[in-house]
């Protein structure tokens, strides 16, 4: 996914000369390619992530359109004030491209994990919050970010990630996509747990119950009305994020249903990392399985939900 | 240091008084010790158009310590970039004239008031200028309790890297932070030397001396390829014996009206 991204920027970047590229001490020959063609829109900064964003901000102000890319938690923590202030306040086109969100950095523990970025991103005034599924749903996004009003935060995944997104669902910022209908059972997702909702559908749908999948690329702004619609007829709703069950996207589905009255006597839960640190190492695919945050914690959920529901 | 203040600036200091006056609140002390450099900067250094706030080819000019802005407002009437009526609503409701510079007013380049943002955007304006080759120079003017900031120096290391001699660091060097004398807070010195081994091209002046000042910044680059720090040496509360070397004076909300008439008595001309 962080490979599409970024030959996408470059694509776009021979296109437009507004874009440019910033990155902080990524690995070696990371973007050589954009360094050669464009090297006067090309700018590596050392280990300096909050400088490098109010650099960006700098160039924005200038009507440069800025993606800047290194690891989430870099992104999302070190230059947390300057996201704040250079770039929200300022409402200025800078893409922040984190890579690795999630537990992708499982092995590495949770000084680089990163699992309340999207809450953080949610709650910043005129920011954009976008987490794709797989690689070419980043491609088709990314093409839109060029124009998009104000910055944006896109969350890329560890790369290989099955390819689940549908090329024929149309997909724009702001916009949650239907993946599969049903009145039974929401399923709504964001990121890479798109695949496993997906999964547990299919399954499901062999024993008669009606899955609608829900996937939401963009966490804000967020398509409350996709959301009620889709939320209107079932009797069980449950969200699963790769991300901390506080303040991401369980949260906004759970705000847009109260707010709408939806939720009478409709069962709900959010699947994600509970309030804690996820620092049991190992893999990305152990840590999501021992969160339940897999095609299993889906079954388990839905069953105890469902089960007092009908 | 230069004790002398003339009408120009006493002017401009009562302009400053008048606003905070106005607000209830404000650094005045902070602001006091800029004005010098304000009207070097604005009188002979900058290149601008009030009309055009917008303009490409400007110079563009940073207060990264955010809460000099009474300084920064008094100047900004004065050149006409909105009327200096404007100045009676500071800090009140729905204003533009924040206790920040807020960029929606015309003639700030940036929202500041968090220290250490500055000098990373006009890295970045910078970078800019000399992509468009649009011949703008960006200065930023910092605090030096500000350089406390890592960012600071993060942003330092990256103007070096950039060679952007098209740059300006001004550093209002007033020995003074809220707590205290920056020596004892957090010592900086020894702080030219700090600018020289990051790269810059250095020069220290009196920062309340109008000649000097325009000797330095009339004479940019200080070296090709090197970005450029003026360390200007200020006295906190200069002008106002009340507030000079007066930590109590970094922030004020409230103002008894001996004092003011005592603000008043030193001002005039």
């Amino acid at each position: 996914m962080r490979k599409a991204a970024l030959d996408s920027v470059q694509r776009m970047a021979r296109q437009d000369r507004r874009i440019f590229f910033i990155g902080s001490d990524l690995g070696p020959g990371t973007m050589a390619s954009f360094r050669e063609e464009m090297p006067e829109r090309f700018f590596m900064e050392g280990v300096s992530e909050a400088h490098a964003v109010g650099m960006a901000a700098g160039l924005a102000l200038e009507g440069r359109i800025v993606f800047v890319n290194t690891i989430a938690c870099f992104l999302s923590r070190r230059a947390w004030e300057q996201v704040v202030l250079d770039l929200c306040l300022h409402r200025l086109p800078v893409r922040l491209l984190g890579n690795g969100g999630g537990l992708v950095y499982a092995p590495l523990g949770p000084t680089h994990t990163t699992v309340e970025d999207l809450a953080a991103m949610r709650a910043l005034p005129n920011m954009t919050v976008i987490a794709p599924c797989d690689a070419e749903e980043m491609k088709r996004i990314i093409k839109q970010t060029v124009d998009w009003p104000g910055p944006i935060y896109i969350r890329l995944a560890k790369g290989g990630d099955p390819l689940v997104s549908r090329p024929d669902i149309p997909c724009a910022i702001g916009r949650g996509l239907v993946l599969r209908e049903g009145t039974d059972i929401l399923l709504v997702t964001t990121g890479i747990t798109l695949q496993f909702a997906l999964r547990y559908a299919e399954l499901a749908g062999e024993q008669g119950l009606g899955v609608c999948v829900l996937h939401m690329p963009t966490v804000k702004p967020f398509d409350h009305a996709t959301l009620l619609a889709c939320a209107g007829p079932v009797k069980t709703i449950v969200t699963i994020e790769e991300h901390s069950t506080v303040g991401g996207l369980g949260s906004a589905v759970a705000e847009h249903l109260a707010e709408a009255g939806l939720f009478g006597n409709k069962k709900f839960r959010r699947l994600g990392i509970p309030d804690v640190f996820p620092d049991l190492y190992g893999s990305q695919t152990e840590l999501l399985a021992h969160f339940g945050i897999s095609t299993a914690g889906i079954e388990q959920a839905v069953h105890e939900l469902h089960g007092e529901a009908t | 240091m230069k004790r002398f203040m003339d009408h120009r600036s006493r002017s401009l200091c009562r302009s400053i008084v008048d606003t905070f006056r106005a607000g209830g609140r404000g650094h005045l002390a902070s602001a006091f010790s800029l004005v010098e450099i304000m009207r070097v900067l604005f009188d002979d250094v900058l290149r601008f158009d009030p009309l055009r706030p917008d303009w490409e080819e400007r110079d563009r000019f940073l207060l990264s310590k955010g809460h000099g802005c009474l300084a920064l407002y008094a100047i900004l009437a004065d050149k006409g970039f909105f009327p200096a009526t404007e100045l009676a609503t500071f800090c009140r409701m729905g204003t533009r004239l924040g206790g920040h510079p807020d960029h929606r007013l015309p003639g700030v380049e940036a929202s500041t008031g968090s220290l250490g943002h500055g000098l990373s955007l006009g890295v970045g304006m910078a970078l800019n200028a000399r992509f468009a080759k649009n011949g703008a120079r960006v200065f930023v003017l910092m605090g030096d309790g500000e350089c406390n900031e890592g960012s600071v120096w993060e942003a330092a290391l990256s103007a070096t890297k950039h060679g952007l001699d098209n740059l300006t660091v001004l550093v209002d060097c007033n020995g003074w932070q809220s707590y205290g004398r920056t020596s004892e807070v957090l010592d900086l010195e020894p702080f030219a030397d700090k600018w020289r081994s990051f790269g810059f091209a250095v020069s220290e002046t009196d920062g309340h001396d109008l000649s000097a000042l325009r000797r330095v910044l009339t004479a940019l680059p200080l070296a090709p390829g090197q970005p450029n720090a003026v360390i200007c040496r200020t006295v906190k509360g200069k002008g106002v014996r009340l507030c000079e070397h007066n930590p109590g004076w970094h922030h004020k909300n409230k103002i008894s009206p001996e004092e003011t008439a005592a603000l008043y008595r030193e001002l005039e001309n």
